[in-house]
This record gives C-alpha cells, structure tokens and sequence, in this order.
C-alpha cells in the first residue's frame, strides 16, 4: 500500500504503538498515509478502534509471517482532520 | 428574530455537533498499591490519552505510593502516622505484585522480564502519562490518614482534591474506574 510516513513499533507492547501514533500522526498533513509496523498481534483490533475514536482513516492491515521472527503487522492510517 | 433562528437549527444536528466538539472524558480512581493493578491503570489511561482523551486520576489509599517520592521522609502529626508512613513503601518503581511478590523477588523476577521484552513498567508509563496531559490528583483525606506530606509527593500531582472533585470529573466522564 502507498504510504508517506513510516513509524517502527516493532517489540514494542501495547500500548506503545497507539502512543507513537498518536504522536506521529501530528507531524503528517491531512490526507497523508502513515504506516506502522508492530509485531504487536494486538493492533489487529486497536489499530481500527483507534481510528475510530480519532476520527482518522483506517485504510488497513497487511500481515507478513516471517520463519524466524513474529509476524510483522502493517497498519495503514490516513490523517483526515 | 429568535424565532427563526431556532426554528433554521436543527437540534439535533446542534446536539450532535456539540457531542462531537467535545472530548471524551476517563476518570480512574487508583486505591490499590500493586504494580500489577496500578500498571493496568497506566496502561488504560494512556491509551485514553493517546486516544484524544481527556484522562484523570485520583490517587488515594495504597495508590498514593506511585505518587510518593521514593527518598521521602515523612514528618506526619504523630508517631503513629510516622510509623505508617514509613512502613508503607513510597515511589512508583517500589510497588510490590499483588500476587507472588514473595518479599520482594517475585517482583523483581517480572520486572527482569519486562525489562527484557522492552515493556515500560510503571515509572515510565507515569512519564508518558504525563507527557500526553494526564491530569493525576491525589485524595487529602488519606493523605492524612496515612501520614502522607504534601512536599513528599512527586511533582507531577496536578492537584489535592477530595471526593466532591473526583465527583464533578466523573459525572461528564464517559469511562469511570475503579482500580
């Protein structure tokens, strides 16, 4: 997916990754897509309850498994206010 | 005049608009002292905050003990009190697990992990609290009970307040806490 920011949760424990992006999401200009990556299984659901409450664009999720690490979770946010 | 004007609004739409201007509200009352519980807090309250979320927390009972100074020496009223202050472990980064604390090494033994896996244990998540403008209030009526000075407290206490405060936050607060 098209993206403009990138933000590195990864290791990170919830709810680390909604803090940075929050933080993160601030520094984008509206109709800018920021993508974060967490191996965090929770932003599965947080990551769209989040947006949510928010009121950004939750675009989507992209799952990558990896043999020897945890799956890579990519979360997809459009800053719309 | 005023009659047009209120009939052109819809009220509704108007009731609508104001829910949507103002910011949800989260009010956490933190009686328990155990990392556990108190980590709970933290980590709920954050991500309220994170969330555009106005978070308050009052801190009263054993919870005060994340808002004391660790090197605080209490100067309470009497001996008594003294005692209890003293026996009652203050700071944030003192507080013991609810369950296997085993004096002290169950609960060194899950900070190792924690530290390990790189997850922020409470003087951190009290850090971030802060950063994202969580407002904390400590309760004066334990505060005295307990033999609690308001010069030992940590500096990020916004106010001392007692229960007609917690009231007034938490009747407009949408989640309320009990912990």
């Amino acid at each position: 997916m098209q993206k403009d920011v990138v933000l590195d949760t990864l290791g990170l424990f919830c709810p680390m990754p909604i803090i940075k992006t929050s933080k993160k999401i601030k520094e984008l200009k509206i109709g800018q897509v920021l993508e974060v990556v967490s191996d965090d299984e929770g932003i599965k659901e947080d990551m769209p309850a989040w947006c949510e409450t928010t009121g950004h664009e939750y675009l989507g999720l992209e799952e990558q498994a990896n043999e020897d690490k945890p799956t890579h979770y990519r979360a997809y946010v459009k800053k719309s206010k | 005049m005023n009659t047009v004007l209120t009939a052109e609004l819809d009220p509704q739409a108007a009731l609508a608009e104001l829910q949507e201007k103002k910011p949800k509200r989260v009010t956490l009352v933190v009686l328990s002292g155990d990392m556990d519980r108190v980590m709970a807090a933290f980590i709920i309250a954050t991500g309220a905050a994170a969330m555009g979320m106005q978070v308050t927390m009052f801190f009263t009972f054993w919870g005060l003990n994340a808002v004391r100074r660790s090197k605080s020496s209490g100067k309470a009223k009497d001996w008594l009190r003294t005692v209890f202050g003293a026996l009652n472990r203050p700071g944030a980064e003192k507080l013991p697990l609810s369950r296997f604390h085993f004096w002290g090494l169950g609960t060194r033994m899950m900070k190792s992990v924690m530290k390990q896996q790189r997850m922020p244990g409470v003087p951190e998540l009290m850090e971030v609290a802060k950063d994202l403008g969580v407002k904390f209030i400590a309760c004066t009526t334990t505060m005295g009970l307990m033999g609690i000075e308001k010069d030992t407290l940590i500096e990020g206490v916004d106010q001392l307040a007692g229960v007609s405060t917690y009231l007034a936050e938490a009747k407009d607060a949408q989640v309320n806490l009990f912990i």
